[in-house]
């Protein structure tokens, strides 16, 4: 660098040359190299890093970042049908107005006093949580709904001692993927399901289970959009083998959907980005598990707990407890391991839950119930556009299958977004015995003239 | 109502030091070390500990022995006490201490506040064993026994915690002393006495922020339970004294002798309490295994509390069959130090050098040093 | 500049009750559009449309509550968390709490991301692709590695998802059933334990040497065998001593067969100084939110990049973002993949804000931000070990540190018996954030690890150095003040014993009311 040309940094106070000095003075060295040139040469950087000439400045800065952003076309510009584990919610304001707050925003692991208010919020989202989905044992959320499933899953194995999972053959291929790598010493076999409706296939449930299954998983609603009926018999399916239950759900239908715990769950589990959190590429995904109360599972969660305790006051206070079986209390000897995931979403899911109300959740679940069905019966009246599974209820999902068109589903995802539309995610070569299939999506996002718009352009594409 | 503490001081502990002499047991030495114009230092250092407890903890009863033994020490401070003894000679001996030590148990005390050294913690330790909690007030010459706190107003400290906390965690811990005799001619040689239930200050644990960390006894299990699962057929194995170790036969359901080695082969008993010529009777050309584990702030894994394993025994056994086991906790109190070996044979200490993978618990390996 | 006044600081204290404690029946926090007529005209009343069998009987227990007192209740529990922005948070070190810049915040919140779906057209995505794409060379030139990833949703998933690699290696080349065992080093992040456990290594720990803090090369050589999957290590370690054997070390390991896996979580004082390829790792990680700025919030989201060398490549989650000399594209297409750590691509708001941080800073200013961390952190360490009663630093005391310290107060314990957590507490009421204290195992007695990072001023630190003198002393004149702190906290000191039975847990609201016996 030019040394008549010293930068002073904005976001480092101490690169002003003269305080650098006082400081090297104090320390009674003459360059800042003295302070590691104890670190053997072979292992140092020669000469100094390839990049690119810095934005110093916030404005050049701003437009350069903002200049490729602007290449992007958001979901707020075209009209979305996508869905398939990150949906378009409405996000009320006092949701962002909460989490943009400096205080959250940049806190990190500190404790009771400290944090206190952070540490009441994190409690009242697995309260939040354990009402809705009517379980005692909540965690602070995890990574994502991925990471929910498959720990829950890892779970089962650790309670019951065995290594047998039975899986939907309707579950989502992501999650799926996550559960292969995560719990590789399991084996994993799915269970068929009714071509007709997608539930899962009891008889073949039946012919698969056995006395060494750890756990039987359904995703309720399922990954394909249809709502499980047969819960309570699966359920009892698994018990009777002394497996154990876990259900993934969906929490924007558990205002009008049973929850999980009261058809027999053991474990629920899923993912939180439907309660507040924007989209962000994927980046608002945040996972929770929830189980009964009873020792064996409580110890058997890798996640934090912010337990409540009271003092004689009547002052509440939260404390991270039964730490030794996180891997910030002990080491290998984790369930798992356990770092940073997703507090400021737990927070958020916290605000959204509060502002929702039991009646809010309601009309959530109407809403998009309503409209999945609108969408269903316009969408299928279309010539050569089909609905699978049309004797099951969807939820906000739903699969179009195409096959009776001359059209893949990418050509016709490419005519829609011409028209701007992005049309629903496609399924063709993840379920090939579904053909030539989408999965598409609405919200109480969706008005009752996007999915007419979508119906006259699908018209349009295939005619 | 007010919790009971015994306090125990022996006047004469640590007299021999300032003079010299290594420790103060048996009365010609006391003479020698009285005629050096030693004077007393426990009653000293147990002001130091009464003096933090008078103002610390308000409602405690305290019952001791007359003059010198606790009852001055009290009348100094001002401290409310009870004298439950007597004693007939102007000089204490190791007999007055065992009978306060009685007298204390029977008065049913919570817990006993002792100052002197490992002498003074063995005489109590004979007497009361792991039956009332103890801390000791370190005044002795020699303090090899991790029954003491680290200085006297640690002492007082610990034991406010005691009355206080009533979840007080109390950890079994080694009564060890030397032979003087041997120790005067420059020989150590500690031999491990017993075990006394010391009130565990967590000094290496968070609390309320971390929530609880995997407590010793967990991990205990944990590491027997490794090495039970862990053991080949066929193979002897010599199980030295402590309470790491101990834990192996009570997972195996087998009698232990905590102060000796004991004989283990296909999970069953050989022998209990071998001496190390049953050892070289019974291993002969079979294959056989040691399992020793440190002893806890010193870090000795042979040469203290385990002779029988002698440098023959260790010779035969080779360092590859050398199975160390800790609590993680016990290696943590050692500050990085290496674990050390005092087999009195220079060939076998030699031979036992080198690095270890140390078990601390179920299928948890430390790698640790040892010279 | 001048003298350091310490503050008479007083956290909020609002007494705030638990949510579900403010309801009252009929509430409403916010409404939804009614269902169109038209919608409802077509398909009845939802009511109907919910099978029977799965309807829910009970709606949920939530609170009700207005719009406002929502706002107000999280708005005092944000008041009651102190956040790095507003206090000066040098005690949470490990954890590098560095000023996140608010533009940053300002690209994440823009639409053009916030209302990305993941699955769009690539042709929809081209900018965030872009970012994600330059951000993976950008931190290739930082670290010498051949190919970055993002999935990881933080440091431990990365580590996880390194681990995986680890294990596909191996058993790709037919030595996976024989590899069983890593080794790590005490001051590793304990994660560098725990996820490879988790993958089903059997995990071998290396403890620190007496002087260096580090360990030797012969503990290292007393391990390594045929069974050897790998080496996963922290460098600097926890302690802030660098590892000058590491490449030693990790040459054994690759005679062994093993591969090399370095924790860069705490990268602050390596960038232009230190880089992983130089230090011979085969995969490394970094975490978005320490030394790129991302901040933490309150625990997460957070991500952790992972970067392998080019022979591992293959072994990604996918999908990889790839760059056709055209367009950007998701690269599904990888048969020797480990599958998914995370569904979609991960954090991206947190590469967002990375490559906002590397493009603001270039090779210069990232070379000042790790001198300036190293010249922050042995200031701080010469004022407290020279004018701190009751502190000291076990291990390498000839040299300096890299960005951290690990301190003990034992000798404050011992002289006072006032220990690390009073004074953990005691700092809050001069407005700091606790400090960390240490990862397991607690080798260093009574520990504390402050990390002075680049983004606080001298002031700052001398600030900081004069409240812990300050609280010292107090242990030694008044220990009753500072073990009954906080003192100005928004509640009061609750001694009480830590939860390790789940007998005890009270984790949601309902286990509360049934141990009262309320409703």
């Amino acid at each position: 660098m030019d040394e008549n040309k010293k930068i002073v940094y904005p976001y480092m106070p101490n690169s002003v040359e003269s305080i650098k000095k006082e400081m090297m003075d104090a320390l009674g060295i003459k360059n800042m190299e003295e302070l590691y040139s104890y670190i053997p040469e072979e292992l140092r950087m020669k000469g100094k890093l390839n990049l690119p000439k810095p934005l110093l400045s916030e404005i050049e800065l701003k437009e350069h970042v903002e200049g490729i952003l602007s290449k992007n076309i958001s979901c707020n510009e075209y009209l979305s049908f996508l869905g398939a584990g990150c949906y378009r919610h409405y996000v009320p304001a006092v949701c962002d107005e909460i989490n943009s707050r400096s205080e959250f925003l940049t806190a990190y692991c500190g404790g009771t006093y400290t944090d206190h208010g952070k540490c009441q919020a994190i409690f009242e989202f697995t309260s939040l949580m354990g009402e809705l989905v009517d379980m005692d044992v909540v965690a602070l959320a995890t990574y994502d709904g991925s990471q929910a499933a498959s720990t829950s899953l890892r779970m089962t194995n650790r309670i019951t001692n065995r290594n047998k999972l039975l899986v939907p053959k309707t579950m989502n291929p992501e999650i799926l993927a996550h559960i292969r790598n995560y719990c590789d010493f399991m084996t994993i076999t799915q269970v068929d399901y009714d071509p007709k409706t997608g539930q899962m296939d009891l008889e073949d449930l039946r012919r698969k289970i056995s006395d060494d299954v750890a756990a039987v998983f359904i995703e309720n609603p399922s990954y394909l959009g249809f709502i499980e009926e047969n819960g309570r018999e699966i359920g009892e399916i698994a018990h009777e083998h002394g497996a154990l239950f876990v259900v993934y759900a969906d929490p924007s239908s558990l205002g009008i959907l049973e929850a999980p715990a009261n058809y027999g769950a053991d474990i629920t589990c899923g993912d939180i980005q439907c309660l507040g959190m924007h989209m962000g590429y994927g980046s608002g995904l945040s996972g929770y598990i929830a189980s009964k109360n009873e020792p064996q599972f409580i110890m058997n969660f890798p996640n934090h707990f912010y337990s409540l305790y009271e003092n004689e006051k009547g002052e509440f206070g939260f404390s991270r407890s039964l730490n030794q079986r996180t891997s910030y209390g002990s080491r290998e000897k984790a369930v798992e391991y356990l770092g940073t995931n997703t507090g400021l979403w737990a927070i958020t899911a916290a605000v959204y839950l509060s502002l929702m109300g039991p009646q809010g959740m309601y009309d959530l679940g109407k809403n998009i119930i309503s409209k999945a069905k609108y969408a269903v019966e316009v969408l299928s009246s279309i010539k050569g556009v089909k609905v699978l599974f049309e004797d099951s209820t969807n939820f906000k999902e739903f699969i179009l299958n195409f096959d009776e068109t001359n059209k893949s589903v990418e050509e016709i995802n490419k005519e829609l977004l011409r028209k701007g539309i992005f049309g629903g995610k496609d399924l063709s070569r993840e379920f090939k015995e579904l053909g030539n299939s989408a999965l598409y999506c609405v919200t109480e996002l969706t008005k009752k003239e996007d999915i007419d718009r979508l119906a006259k352009e699908l018209s349009d594409i295939l005619s | 109502m007010a919790k009971k503490l015994g306090l125990i001081v022996n006047p004469i502990a640590g007299m021999g030091g300032r003079v010299g002499l290594k420790g103060t047991d048996g009365e010609e030495t006391l003479k020698k070390a009285l005629m050096l114009g030693a004077k007393k230092e426990a009653p000293d250092k147990a002001k130091k500990a009464l003096k933090y407890i008078r103002e610390n903890i308000d409602e405690i009863e305290i019952l001791t022995y007359p003059s010198d033994m606790g009852q001055n020490e009290c009348i100094e401070l001002g401290l409310n006490h009870k004298v439950i003894g007597e004693i007939h000679y102007e000089m204490t001996t190791y007999k007055d201490t065992e009978e306060a030590a009685k007298r204390m148990m029977e008065n049913d005390v919570d817990l006993i506040l002792f100052a002197g050294g490992d002498g003074t913690a063995r005489n109590i330790c004979s007497i009361i064993g792991d039956k009332i909690p103890v801390i000791g007030i370190p005044a002795g010459v020699k303090i090899h026994s991790a029954v003491f706190a680290t200085n006297p107003l640690n002492a007082g400290r610990i034991v406010e915690e005691f009355f206080k906390n009533p979840n007080m965690e109390l950890r079994e811990s080694e009564v060890m002393d030397i032979d003087e005799d041997e120790f005067r001619k420059g020989r150590v040689a500690a031999k491990l006495y017993g075990y006394m239930k010391v009130p565990y200050q967590r000094a290496y644990v968070q609390s309320l922020k971390s929530g609880g960390i995997y407590s010793d006894e967990i991990s205990l299990e944990g590491i027997a339970d490794y090495v039970i699962e862990n053991m080949e057929k066929d193979c002897f194995y010599l199980i030295g004294a402590g309470t790491t170790t101990r834990k192996i036969l009570e997972r195996l359901k087998l009698p232990y002798t905590l102060l000796g080695v004991d004989i283990v082969k296909d999970k069953k008993l050989v022998l209990n309490d071998a001496n190390e010529k049953d050892i070289l009777r019974i291993v002969d050309s079979n294959k056989f295994k040691i399992i020793v584990s440190p002893i806890g702030g010193q870090g000795y894994i042979f040469g203290r509390g385990n002779q029988q394993l002698s440098p023959a025994v260790i010779k035969a056994c080779g360092k590859d069959n050398v199975i160390v086991i800790s609590t993680p906790g016990k290696i943590a109190s050692l500050k990085s130090k290496p674990l050390l070996v005092d087999t009195g044979d220079d060939e076998a200490d030699e031979m036992l050098k080198g690095y270890y993978r140390v078990i601390v618990g179920y299928d948890e390996i430390y790698v640790y040093k040892c010279s | 500049m001048g003298k350091i006044k310490l503050r008479n600081f007083h956290q909020a204290r609002w007494d705030e009750p638990i949510i579900f404690e403010l309801s009252t029946p009929g509430q409403r926090g916010i409404l939804l559009p009614e269902i169109d007529d038209e919608i409802v005209d077509r398909v009845g009343d939802a009511e109907e449309i919910i099978p029977k069998k799965v309807k829910r009987n009970k709606k949920p227990q939530l609170p009700e509550l207005s719009q406002p007192q929502v706002l107000r209740h999280f708005l005092r529990l944000s008041q009651e968390t102190l956040g790095q922005d507003i206090n000066i948070d040098i005690g949470l070190g490990t954890c590098t709490m560095k000023y996140s810049p608010k533009i940053h915040e300002q690209f994440v919140r823009n639409p053009k991301f916030s209302e990305l779906h993941p699955l769009q057209d690539e042709e929809t995505t081209q900018g965030i692709l872009e970012i994600m794409y330059k951000t993976a060379e950008l931190l290739k030139e930082i670290s010498g590695m051949d190919a970055f990833v993002f999935q990881a949703g933080g440091g431990a998933q990365a580590v996880f998802s390194n681990a995986s690699i680890l294990k596909a290696y191996h058993t790709d080349r037919g030595e996976g059933d024989k590899r069983t065992e890593i080794i790590t080093t005490a001051f590793s992040h304990p994660v560098n334990a725990a996820a490879p456990h988790t993958k089903g290594f059997k995990v071998i720990t290396l403890m620190p040497d007496e002087e260096t803090g580090y360990p030797s090369i012969e503990a290292l050589k007393s391990v390594v065998s045929d069974r050897t999957a790998g080496l996963f290590i922290t460098n600097p370690e926890d302690t802030g001593i660098f590892n000058v054997h590491i490449k030693e070390m990790v040459d054994i390991v690759h005679e062994a067969g093993g591969l090399c896996i370095g924790d860069i979580a705490d990268a602050n004082g390596l960038f232009g100084i230190v880089r992983a390829k130089e230090m011979g790792y085969d995969m490394c990680h970094y975490n978005l939110h320490k030394a790129f700025s991302s901040p933490h919030g309150s625990m997460g989201p957070c991500c952790g990049a992972q970067g392998v060398k080019k022979f591992l490549e293959k072994y990604l989650p996918v999908p990889v973002v790839a760059f056709d000399g055209e367009k950007y594209y998701l690269d599904y297409d990888r048969p020797h993949s480990i599958g998914k750590v995370r569904m979609f691509y991960g954090v991206v708001a947190a590469v967002l804000r990375a490559y906002s941080w590397i493009v603001s800073l270039g090779a210069d200013g990232l070379k000042e931000v790790s001198e300036l961390s190293i010249l922050n952190n042995n200031y701080l360490m010469k004022r407290l070990l020279t004018e701190v009663r009751g502190i000291s630093a076990p291990y390498s005391k000839e040299r300096f540190r890299m960005e951290q310290v690990r301190y003990s107060w034992e000798k404050l314990k011992e002289e006072t018996g006032v220990g690390t957590e009073d004074v953990e507490r005691r700092c809050m009421d001069y407005g700091l954030q606790e400090f960390y204290q240490s990862h397991p195992p607690y080798l260093v007695p009574e520990p504390f690890t402050p990390e002075p990072n680049e983004t606080f001023s001298k002031d700052e630190i001398d600030e900081y150095a004069e409240i812990m003198k300050k609280v010292s002393q107090e242990a030694y004149e008044n220990p009753e003040l500072v073990k009954t702190a906080p003192h100005n906290g928004p509640i009061s000191l609750i001694p009480q014993p830590p939860i390790t039975d789940p007998e005890d847990l009270i984790v949601t609201w309902r286990v509360y009311k049934k141990k009262k016996g309320i409703d």
